[in-house]
């Protein structure tokens, strides 16, 4: 995306534990960057107005919407988005029918890394509820729910990370 | 069949699906839509700002439209894009591309439409004025009848009449990935790429504006992020107003990828309803008469409205039996968005009245709503509104032990006696139990399936796998995987080794439009049929083995020593839809067999209100349905959890504003759907009564939970509410402000 009317500013942050660097316009969105300058297309533009949780991706471990955040904001910090989400740990999610159409997915994903990975938010918010940030219109949630339940509990069992 | 996985599940997961925004096109324009901002009027004049250097720009009006400016479907009323006059608030007018997004946004804010407005119809349920009528004496769209027996006679001999009047709203589809779509040109074919349901609908439209044949146009389906019914006709406009950019820019690629706020504001949404019951009953309770009328709002052009009424009428009766049917329908003109297909089509918002209405009758004459439809529901034998007898390949499916499975998983009886108790003592909190009984005739309405003259093909590859080959749609539902599950059992393969190919009209034949509830039982089925024929095919050349002999492992093999013995050519069959024995119907009197089969459900809702704010909340919901053979057991469950929670939504929740015409609330802040936590676990049981025509023995399963959940929430509100408070819901969406007007009207009538 051109920046024809902004100086074009330098960023430097972690994206996916590896630096990185880019030229953008002070005003563009990190969904942007991700989408068209870096060609990480997981992140998805639901709304873009920080209602529906498609596009969120961690930013130094917890759940950001990057359509709301502007790439400069991200300077010196960690990003990580779905592109480094190992696929053999989705068994649980994949196994439960938590996606349907996959609009949704990547950031319902984010979002429940961040759970699975903060075990100690579940004491005080129900899974539901640590959820209600990504609206997804197919599965009606309990397929997203249930594989989150198993991919925590699985975690539990092995004890360790993924 | 073995439980199987999501074919694609994988690449969802982990953001490695490609849906069309996701694909980077070489050279891409980016295109925009200039909209009309009045809901009706002459355009007058269309200004572009001299300040912008138009030249860059790619700009497309109605004169560009090669063909006849009209969008392909039933009735050929709606523009490509306006020329003289609009109908609607964000009609499109004029289109541009650029490659830079930020201009183009700035050149389309550029742009002003003059319009000089004429009155407009802004409430449907209002008799147009003389300078509102736009079609016909009264802008009637479509009005259709059905009639049995003689429901005046009833009416005057019945022991009791009971009347009431039921309203739904509009809603929104909220597909989570927005329409989408690009368009270029290869040689001289114009080729569409995109987000949708139905290829061969797009097809179509653009053979009919841009004046080609099917030779000079391809429609490939891209991953499509949700559809449930918006993304069935509206697909065709972006395909058209894509392709109409990129033949004006010589045939380079174009993009058009609307935004949420353009994607509610201007697409399609469920079509608005009035539905007036009167009822008779006789003194055991037993339905002898029943007139319905039922008005929906069709916004500003055809469309799907005559089709969205006909399954709406239908349906309106419930799955009761009653000797003395009047149904009388209309769909009207008015100056919105038209009303388009949303998931269940028309037959949500009838049943809807249906069901408040047989509590309301059931509570009129003292007797349980249980028991009330026990009594009433249909048994095998006994015959429709249309005068269809539900029995032999219809027939099967025992509807009163169907009902108690789903009382039995939603523990009616223990949470209505806990309800009663805890709403003598709790000091804001009211607790009730609802219950609803629906029915989905599954596939086109009466001989819409012959009309369609579906058709698929299944080829052998060269390493011997199979592919199949069908124009039905993957959008989430699971199309590919069911289909690859189906194919599979009938060759005697492992699913890994079927091939669901990406419907490409250049490559698929067409199987018909991905709706209706009907591509694994309609297209399922002939996946099996093709499936046999090719076997009988390769069996009677020479394999040894003798027609129909060949399974599994000799097929292959079959399939792999044709490919040896003409190289180049492939192994394939084709079948065609033929319709099951015996089933007929009458379109022009609306008698016979609507559907060859139906799904049958039952629904019980657990619901709290919170008297302070008046907001309702669902603890439990528990849905049985008999949709024949489940072929998955995730991916079915998951049709019945998704339909339900955004039938919820739509009960309680979602709410389409309008100011003038326009929506208001055209963003995901204020239109709400229902998130992870407003809604309770959805319990589902499923009851298997197999269809012999379906595929895998299987109904429709898209349709049948958007049916019965309004409706189940609703009586439990009026359950929580009706002893105390006197308040009786008979609209949605029930949001707590209209709940909060119910019962201060209550109140104020009980002098409290
Ligand atoms: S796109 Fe960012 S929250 Fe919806
Ligand atoms: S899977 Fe479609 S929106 Fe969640």
């Amino acid at each position: 995306m051109a920046c024809e009317d902004g100086r074009a500013m330098e960023v430097r942050l972690t994206l996916n534990g590896k630096p990185v660097r880019v030229e953008v316009d002070p005003r563009e969105r990190l969904l942007d960057t991700l989408r068209y300058r870096l060609g990480l297309t997981g992140s998805k533009e639901g709304c873009g107005e920080g209602e529906c949780g498609a596009c969120t991706v961690l930013m130094d471990g917890v759940p950001a919407n990057s359509c709301l955040v502007l790439t400069a904001q991200c300077r010196g910090r960690s990003v990580r988005t779905i592109e480094s989400v190992d696929a053999k740990a989705l068994g649980p999610m994949l196994a439960s029918g938590a996606t349907q159409c996959g609009a949704c997915t990547p950031g319902v994903v984010m979002t429940a890394l961040w759970v699975k990975e903060n075990p100690g938010l579940r004491d005080s918010h129900t899974l539901r509820e640590l959820m209600a940030g990504n609206l997804c219109r197919c599965t009606g949630y309990d397929g997203i729910i249930d594989g989150l339940h198993a991919w925590v509990e699985s975690d539990a069992r092995s004890g360790g990370a993924a | 069949m073995l439980p199987m996985h999501r074919l694609e599940g994988l690449a969802k997961l982990t953001g490695a699906e490609r849906y069309l925004d996701d694909e980077p096109i070489p050279g891409c324009l980016w295109g925009m839509t200039v909209r009309s901002p009045v809901s009706r009027g002459r355009i007058t004049a269309v200004k572009f700002d001299p300040a912008i250097d138009w030249s860059s720009f790619i700009v497309v009006d109605h004169r560009d439209i090669p063909g006849p400016n009209e969008t392909y479907l039933i009735e050929n009323d709606q523009p490509v894009l306006a020329a003289g006059c609009v109908r609607h608030v964000h009609e499109p007018v004029v289109l541009i591309a650029h490659e830079d997004r930020r201009l183009l946004r700035r050149a389309v804010a550029g742009v002003k439409v003059e319009v000089d407005p004429e009155p407009p119809v802004l409430d449907y349920r209002v008799p147009p004025r003389a300078e509102q009528v736009q079609r016909g004496s009264d802008n009637t769209i479509k009005s259709l009848r059905i009639a049995k027996g003689d429901v005046e006679r009833a009416l005057a001999s019945a022991a009791r009449v009971i009347e009431g009047e039921y309203q739904t709203g509009a809603q929104e589809h909220i597909y989570i990935e927005p329409n989408a779509m690009a368009a270029w040109v290869e040689g001289d074919v114009v080729v569409v790429r995109g987000s949708m349901q139905c290829p061969y609908y797009v097809l179509n439209a653009l053979k009919h504006a841009l004046g080609r044949d099917e030779r000079r146009v391809r429609v490939i389906q891209a991953p499509t992020g949700g559809g449930f019914g918006g993304k069935e006709d509206y697909p065709s406009t972006l395909a058209m107003h894509a392709a109409l950019l990129s033949l004006k820019a010589g045939g380079r690629p174009v993009k058009i990828v609307y935004d949420r706020d353009e994607d509610m504001a201007a697409t399609t949404k469920r079509h608005p309803s009035r539905v007036r019951h009167t009822t008779g009953v006789d003194a055991d309770g037993r339905l002898t008469a029943m007139k319905i009328d039922v008005l929906l709002d069709g916004g500003a052009y055809v469309t799907l409205s005559p089709v969205v009424l006909s399954r709406g009428i239908i349906h309106a009766c419930g799955p009761y039996f009653c000797p003395n049917v009047l149904v009388e329908g209309r769909v009207v003109l008015s100056n919105s968005v038209p009303y388009g297909a949303f998931r269940g089509f028309g037959a949500p918002q009838t049943q809807f009245a249906c069901e408040r209405h047989m509590d309301r009758v059931a509570g009129a004459i003292g007797m349980d709503p249980v028991a009330f439809r026990k009594l009433n529901l249909l048994r095998d034998g006994q015959t429709t509104a249309t005068g269809q007898t539900i029995g032999g390949i219809s027939g099967g499916t025992d509807r009163v032990a169907l009902l108690d499975r789903a009382l039995k998983l939603g523990a009616w009886e223990e949470r209505r006696e806990e309800a009663a108790a805890f709403n003598l003592t709790h000091p804001y909190l009211r607790r009730g139990v609802g219950v609803s009984c629906v029915w989905h005739g599954a596939g086109f309405t009466g001989n819409g399936e012959v009309y369609l003259d579906s058709k698929v093909q299944v080829a052998g590859l060269a390493d011997g796998r199979i592919e199949v080959r069908a124009a039905s749609t993957e959008m989430g539902q699971g199309t590919s995987t069911v289909f690859a599950q189906i194919a599979a059992a009938a060759a005697g393969y492992d699913a890994g080794e079927i091939v669901v190919a990406t419907p490409d009209t250049a490559v698929v034949p067409n199987s018909g439009p991905t709706v209706a509830s009907r591509t694994v039982m309609v297209v399922g089925r002939l996946i099996e049929k093709a499936c046999g024929e090719l076997k009988q095919k390769l069996g009677t050349r020479g394999s040894g083995l003798g027609v129909g002999g060949l399974n599994g492992d000799s097929l292959r093999r079959a399939i792999v020593e044709w490919h040896a013995r003409n190289p180049g050519r492939e192994p394939a069959a084709t079948a065609t839809f033929e319709p099951p024995p015996g089933v007929k119907f009458d379109d022009e009197r609306y008698v016979g067999d609507a559907y060859a089969t139906y799904a049958w459900g039952a629904c019980v809702a657990h619901v709290e209100v919170d008297l302070r704010t008046c907001a309702a909340r669902v603890l439990d919901f528990a849905s049985v349905q008999d949709i024949g053979r489940v072929i998955n057991p995730v991916l079915a469950k998951g049709q019945v959890q998704g339909g339900v929670v955004q039938a919820i939504g739509w009960a309680l929740l979602e709410e389409c504003r309008f100011r003038d015409g326009a929506m208001v609330n055209n963003q995901l802040t204020n239109y709400i759907i229902p998130t992870a936590d407003d809604v309770p676990p959805i319990e589902v049981e499923f009851v298997e009564v197999p269809y012999a025509h379906g595929g895998g023995g299987a109904k429709g399963v898209g349709e049948l939970p958007m049916d019965g959940p309004a409706p189940a929430v609703l009586n439990a509100i009026a359950d929580a509410m009706g002893r105390e408070v006197g308040a009786d819901p008979m609209t949605i969406p029930m949001t707590p402000e209209r709940l909060m007007t119910l019962v201060e009207a209550a109140e104020g009538a009980h002098g409290v």
